[in-house]
């Protein structure tokens, strides 16, 4: 697949579809971005609220220094303009989830500008078309509390403890054309938010959202009226909303109508968007700076600290394992993920070979996850345990057969690999009398095939080379066998 | 022995209770009485002479122990109730906040208990600070101690939002208290009562815990009745505080210590703006006067030139509205308050009906203002403006400092005038702050000092502004006039 080639079949010939993200990340921090209350997830209705939190009285707010600091080095891992002077809006709205009647946000000047990530199609595909998709800004704002309508009859209940936790706005430009290449753009700013350690990227517990611009139009025409569906926490969920939504717009389209500049909303269940609310009902949020706070001011010493903690990006960290010798199919599937990563990043530390690790990585360790239905951070086996069981196989004291049995009992039993060898007896044997006895004894029982070979059937040698091994209990070293049995055979 | 404790003032009484002269709690007792003697004046909305008494019994305690003493030690005061103050009832007067008791002390109130002050209650005040006559106070309009040499006893305005402050430190109800200033609310009521009344440079003092009418420009500061005691006060209140992101981090300076009426070598700037048409005769005769005491302490004197002063009022009537509107949106019946759920209502009909019980008429007007101003399509028309407005307005004074050092101007354009006189016309009633709201818009530091009587008796007052952070030479200059111009009236006990 193409950038370009993603088009809806209309009955009036051919549909473009644009689209836009703006991706709401909640910022990694321990407290909320203007005030001292833990930004945990999962903790007893309001019991993470501060007095500025919920709004009282003559309370002020002050910046968490972390919370801009970990959106200026996002800022910076997608080579965006960092801008030095920021400043602080508020948007203005009544909602019983928003104690202080406002948002505090960036409308005029948010902390980063222009960006941009390049996002990989198809990542198994390493001749995968390759696109950049523009990053208008990221600006810091409060996240709302959140009211839950079925604990009462009559009654809606308020949790505030999410109420002021630190979000990025992350808003892309309308470059994105298909369900496939948003769902390639989320990935991937996932994957870089995880790296940078701003946001843990779990959307489940909604610290990842995006609101969803979607627009049709005929292929290279004008822009169309665009809708906004709000909310969405999947990436599975997002493609399937704006599949619906560019459909829908189209067959509006098509049958005379038109589209309404309006927010929807997606329903997972019948995968469709809802109108939520028109332009007529939009707030007017009455956007103005906050006087209670000073601009932001970005001094050298701290953007050298931000860049300076910023780890190796997925794009150079992929770069650099192809150079090492890696497949690009397997570089893109190392790095695609930081958890991913991180973990092959420890087995190098181990020693372990880069070839050998990332083969057993994503064969063996991958293959034995799926069974358990485990993530690799679940993972029972760590880095260091594997590469305790590489070494062994690189050392010879094992084969390649071997290690994939010690595996399953160290995945079992949590036993270290060398104490399986030691205790099962499954060290790899040089004892060139105990092989050459059995294949004797092979030779002996298969004359006919001795025969055939001898006569010039090569392809009986990997018969043989199975039966010795398997006669050795897969204990023996393939090499020897491998000599020994030319010798025998002749 | 002293007898009349009312007539001492901040220092007066801290160097008593220091030298053991007598105790810091016979000082409070006797003004709790006196206190709970002017009900008449309804300058406080709540009383606690427990309060008074209980940080008197800790200063004597302290100077029974020997321990060294606050700047503040046993001076009893009232608090605006503007002030956040930690189980005692805060309303910015008004209905939506009745009956509600903060968790925390404000940062300026805990500095002054620290100091050693005690609370004699909580002060009236109009609406969240909105009015210049405390006539939009929920709780009745404070009245002023004074009244016209006329005979007629018409009830007086004390000036506004700091009314409850001014009127109970002219009857001597205690010798000094908190104020705040959004747009003059400590000088122009301070003038209206012939008190002294100080705002400092923005910033100097915290603003957290005090509730907020229009941020940018809200700032604290003392009332009290001479230069000397606003100087000790503002000591003991301002400060850095890290709760507030606003807050100057700079040392405090020993404006007590700094004091010094000599004015040699200052030049005093006279802006021809302020010479409005049809100025009042008895203030342009008071700035007159000024001009000549400041000649008399060795100051030069110079015309200067403020040219955007009349763009002033209305900047600062888009600006604070603006702030306002939205400052007061947490007042929605959710979390605390007044809540009015009317029988089968919704989110959206509680906010109505409690911001409409909730709020009175002034208050509404300006969070109308405010939301219009910042509306979609007129953000630009007048917030926009406005702020260019307030940078222009900033400009002048720097470009004034060029020959300046201080500027002297009326504080209000008339006396007090009576309660009820302008009420119908909030044009005529938002005048009055002509002369405070350029200072404010330019966060500099100004003082109001009685100047003299108008011909019916009433006080006026003199305004000194200052270059941002120089509080002194602001202070300096207003002892300067305090030393000259003989002020010495006070208002004939009737209540």
């Amino acid at each position: 697949m193409t950038e370009s080639t993603y088009r809806i079949q209309g009955n009036t010939g051919e549909w473009e579809v644009v689209i836009g993200l703006e991706v709401h990340a909640q910022i990694t921090s321990e407290s909320k971005l203007f005030s001292g209350a833990s930004a945990e997830f999962g903790a007893e209705p309001n019991s993470h609220v501060s007095l500025v939190d919920a709004a009282m009285p003559g309370m002020l707010p002050v910046p968490n220094r972390e919370c801009l600091r970990q959106a200026v080095r996002t800022g910076m891992a997608i080579n965006a303009q960092i801008n030095r002077w920021s400043r602080f809006d508020r948007k203005n709205y009544f909602y019983a989830d928003l104690p202080q009647g406002y948002q505090i946000s960036q409308l005029y000047h948010p902390i980063v500008g222009e960006g941009e990530i390049e996002v990989t199609l198809n990542e198994k595909d390493p001749d995968s078309a390759v696109k950049k998709i523009g990053i208008e800004r990221i600006h810091v704002e409060q996240d709302a509390g959140k009211l839950m309508h079925d604990q009462h009859p009559t009654m809606s209940f308020v949790d505030l403890n999410r109420s002021g936790v630190a979000l990025m706005e992350i808003v892309s430009r309308p470059d994105i054309s298909s369900p496939q290449e948003a769902g390639a753009y989320l990935k991937k700013l996932r994957s870089i938010l995880r790296y940078v350690g701003s946001c843990d990227g779990n959307m489940e517990q909604g610290s990842m959202r995006a609101d969803v611009n979607v627009s049709v139009r005929k292929p290279g025409g004008e822009l169309g009226t665009r809708t906004e569906t709000k909310n969405v926490n999947s990436i599975r969920f997002m493609m399937q909303a704006i599949e619906y939504e560019a459909q829908r717009q189209v067959d509006l389209i098509e049958s005379g109508g038109a589209v309404v500049q309006e927010t929807r909303l997606f329903d997972a269940d019948r995968q469709e968007t809802r109108s939520m609310r028109s332009k007529e009902d939009a707030h007017d949020y009455r956007y103005f700076p906050d006087p209670d706070l000073l601009p932001v001011e970005l001094d050298d010493a701290f953007l050298e600290e931000c860049r300076a903690s910023l780890p190796e990006l997925p794009d150079a960290k992929r770069a650099r394992y192809e150079a090492m010798g890696l497949t690009a199919y397997n570089a893109a599937v190392l790095t695609a993920e930081a958890e991913t990563a991180f973990w092959f990043e420890n087995l190098l530390a181990e020693g372990v070979d880069a070839k050998q690790g990332s083969n057993w990585l994503m064969s063996e360790l991958f293959g034995a996850l799926n069974k358990l239905g485990k993530t690799l951070d679940e993972s029972p086996v760590n880095p260091q345990q594997a590469a305790e069981l590489l070494g062994l196989v690189a050392d010879g004291t094992i084969s390649g057969s071997i290690a994939k049995q010690v595996f399953e009992i160290m995945l079992e039993t949590g036993q270290g690999a060398s104490a399986i060898v030691e205790e099962k007896g499954l060290k790899q044997t040089n004892d060139t009398g105990a092989i050459e006895a059995e294949i004797a004894k092979i030779m002996a029982a298969n004359e006919d095939k001795v025969t055939e070979y001898r006569s010039g059937k090569d392809k009986l040698f990997g018969f043989f080379v199975g039966q010795t091994m398997k006669a050795m209990q897969g204990k023996a070293n393939p090499q020897i066998i491998n000599d020994l049995l030319k010798k025998a055979l002749g | 022995m002293m007898s009349d404790f009312s007539r001492l003032g901040v220092a007066a009484i801290r160097d008593g209770v220091a030298k053991g002269e007598f105790k810091a709690v016979e000082v409070a007792e006797a003004l709790n009485a006196r206190v709970s003697a002017a009900k008449a004046l309804n300058a406080f909305i709540v009383e606690t002479p427990e309060k008074a008494i209980e940080a008197a019994q800790a200063v004597d305690a302290d100077r029974a122990a020997g321990k060294p003493l606050g700047k503040m030690a046993g001076v009893p005061i009232g608090m605006k109730d503007l002030f956040c103050t930690q189980g005692v009832q805060t309303t910015a007067a008004s209905h939506i906040l009745e009956g509600f008791l903060p968790t925390y002390e404000s940062t300026v109130s805990a500095n002054l208990w620290k100091a050693g002050a005690g609370m004699l209650g909580k002060l009236n005040m109009d609406q969240f600070a909105m009015g210049s006559s405390n006539e939009t106070s929920y709780f009745g309009n404070v009245i002023s101690p004074w009244r016209r040499n006329d005979g007629s006893n018409a009830a007086l305005a004390p000036g506004g939002s700091s009314g409850g402050s001014s009127s109970a430190i002219a009857a001597r109800l205690c010798p000094a208290a908190t104020g705040t200033d959004t747009g003059g609310s400590i000088r122009q009521p301070a003038a209206f009562v012939g008190i002294s009344g100080i705002k400092p440079t923005y910033g100097r003092c915290s603003r957290w815990g005090v509730v907020a009418f229009a941020s940018s420009l809200d700032q604290a500061g003392p009332m009290a009745r001479d230069v000397r005691d606003c100087a000790i006060m503002l000591e003991a209140m301002a400060g850095f505080d890290p709760k507030d992101s606003t807050s100057l981090d700079l040392p405090i300076p020993a404006w007590e210590a700094g004091l010094n009426s000599d004015l040699k070598g200052k030049r005093i700037g006279i802006p021809r703006e302020y010479r409005l048409d049809g100025i009042d005769e008895d203030i342009a005769k008071m700035w007159e006067n000024g001009i000549a005491w400041f000649k008399d302490a060795g100051a030069e004197v110079v015309d200067i030139s403020l040219p955007h002063t009349k763009y002033a009022l209305p900047a600062y009537y888009i600006i604070a509205p603006a702030e306002a509107s939205s400052n007061l949106a947490r007042y929605d019946g959710v979390r605390f308050g007044l809540r009015d759920l009317p029988e089968g209502a919704g989110l959206q009909d509680m906010y109505a009906a409690t911001r409409a019980a909730g709020f009175g008429e002034e208050v509404r007007r300006r969070i109308m203002i405010g939301t219009y101003v910042l509306s979609a399509g007129f953000y630009d028309a007048y917030y926009t403006q406005a702020q260019k407005v307030r940078a222009l307005i900033a400009r002048d004074f720097d470009n004034a400092w060029a020959s300046c050092d201080l500027i002297l101007a009326p504080t209000a354009p008339s006396a007090a005038f009576g309660l009820g006189e302008k009420n119908a016309d909030p044009l005529s009633m938002y005048l009055n702050d002509v002369f405070a709201v350029p200072a404010s818009l330019a966060g500099l530091p100004a003082i109001s000092v009685p100047g003299g009587l108008s011909k019916e008796g009433l006080p006026l007052g003199l305004q000194i502004i200052g270059k941002a952070l120089d509080e002194q030479a602001v202070l300096n200059a207003g002892l300067a006039i305090e030393r000259r111009s003989g002020f010495v009236a006070e208002a004939a006990q009737w209540w």
